[in-house]
């Protein structure tokens, strides 16, 4: 029964964490639509800084990785 | 690893983290620190082919580049632009590093790709190595080049003076934790792909909603080549984050 109750709080536990993803999901999405509406207005300049919009992206996506990792370690390692 | 997750209300016919056993190719299931595993083969593949694209495919030379030289050259311009642009003018006696690690962590993720083969870069042993090497290689070259003047990465000068201390703490915080989501933003990524791609394989079992699932493994296979490789991009632009940080560590 105890054990039945911890695999049950490891479960829910991961599936919560996972809701941290969607966090990263608005982030990305942020600064990527933040990114073109930037571009659209003055194109010119948009080449040189598809590589800071890649850091940004890199950045905002580094938070959801870890709630993933949260996930991943309540499923295969406590 | 596979047998406590799988319950018995489940339905899939084989378990989607079950590609990334370790597994020793020669005799036995035991592993040592010396077994030669598939991960050992498919590192040894993946630099195999980065040699096959720039050692041999640029062999020849030609004034008109030939179908595998104008990969290298690409491979070689776009790297190294990257590097100038991000990382300054000086940070180009780097670039040799820089050139390594991508080209290693993009044959490695699309060899990963390939039905059947093993992803070297889904395991953050394999992530960490190379991000605790570009951590540690950042840090001593910021203090070698800057003497003990690189702490004022983490004082910020431009702030006002209340909120200094405070600003330095989180900086020394984010500095250190720049290992950790270095390595698990690749190993993260090759992994859920993967897995993803294997659960929807597992439902091409059931035949109502096979042509479904495998539709929708030919649209997320699509998305994994573009993914592996935006995250090598990823991993060798963030190098050069982490190298323009320790050249002119003065915000």
């Amino acid at each position: 029964m105890e054990g039945e109750l911890i695999l049950m709080g490891k479960y829910i536990g991961a599936g919560l964490a996972c809701t941290g993803m969607g966090g990263a999901a608005v982030g990305v999405g942020h600064v990527v639509g933040n990114f073109l509406s930037g571009a659209l207005r003055n194109p010119s300049a948009a080449a040189g800084q598809t590589a800071t919009m890649f850091i940004g992206i890199a950045f905002a996506e580094a938070l959801g990785i870890f709630s993933f990792l949260v996930a991943l370690l309540l499923m295969f390692a406590v | 690893m596979a047998s406590d997750v799988q319950g018995e209300g489940s339905g899939l016919v084989f378990h989607p983290m079950d590609q990334f056993l370790v597994k020793p190719l020669f005799g036995g299931s035991e592993l040592y620190w010396y077994s030669i595993t598939n991960v050992t083969l498919w590192m040894a593949l993946s630099v195999v082919a980065v040699l096959a694209i720039m050692v041999f495919g640029t062999s020849h030379r030609g004034l008109v580049p030939s179908r595998s030289q104008s990969i290298g050259e690409l491979a070689y311009g776009f790297v190294y632009k990257m590097v100038e642009d991000v990382a300054g003018k000086d940070a180009v006696g780097y670039f040799p590093y820089i050139m390594t690690l991508f080209m290693f962590i993009v044959c490695a993720n699309f060899l990963g790709l390939l039905p059947m083969s093993f992803t070297t870069t889904s395991h953050i042993a394999v992530t960490a190595v190379m991000a605790m090497a570009v951590f540690l290689a950042v840090t001593i070259l910021g203090f070698a080049k800057n003497g003990i003047s690189f702490l004022s990465l983490f004082w910020i000068s431009s702030a006002p003076l209340v909120l200094r201390p405070v600003l330095a703490l989180i900086e020394v915080i984010s500095y250190f934790v720049r290992p950790v989501s270095h390595s698990i933003r690749l190993a993260g990524n090759m992994m859920a792909g993967h897995a993803v791609i294997k659960v929807f394989a597992a439902f091409a079992g059931i035949a109502a909603i096979a042509p479904l699932s495998i539709l929708a493994i030919t649209a997320i296979y699509a998305l994994e080549v573009l993914v592996s490789f935006i995250q090598a991009y990823v991993f060798a632009i963030l190098t050069c984050v982490y190298l323009k940080d320790a050249l002119h560590p003065h915000h």
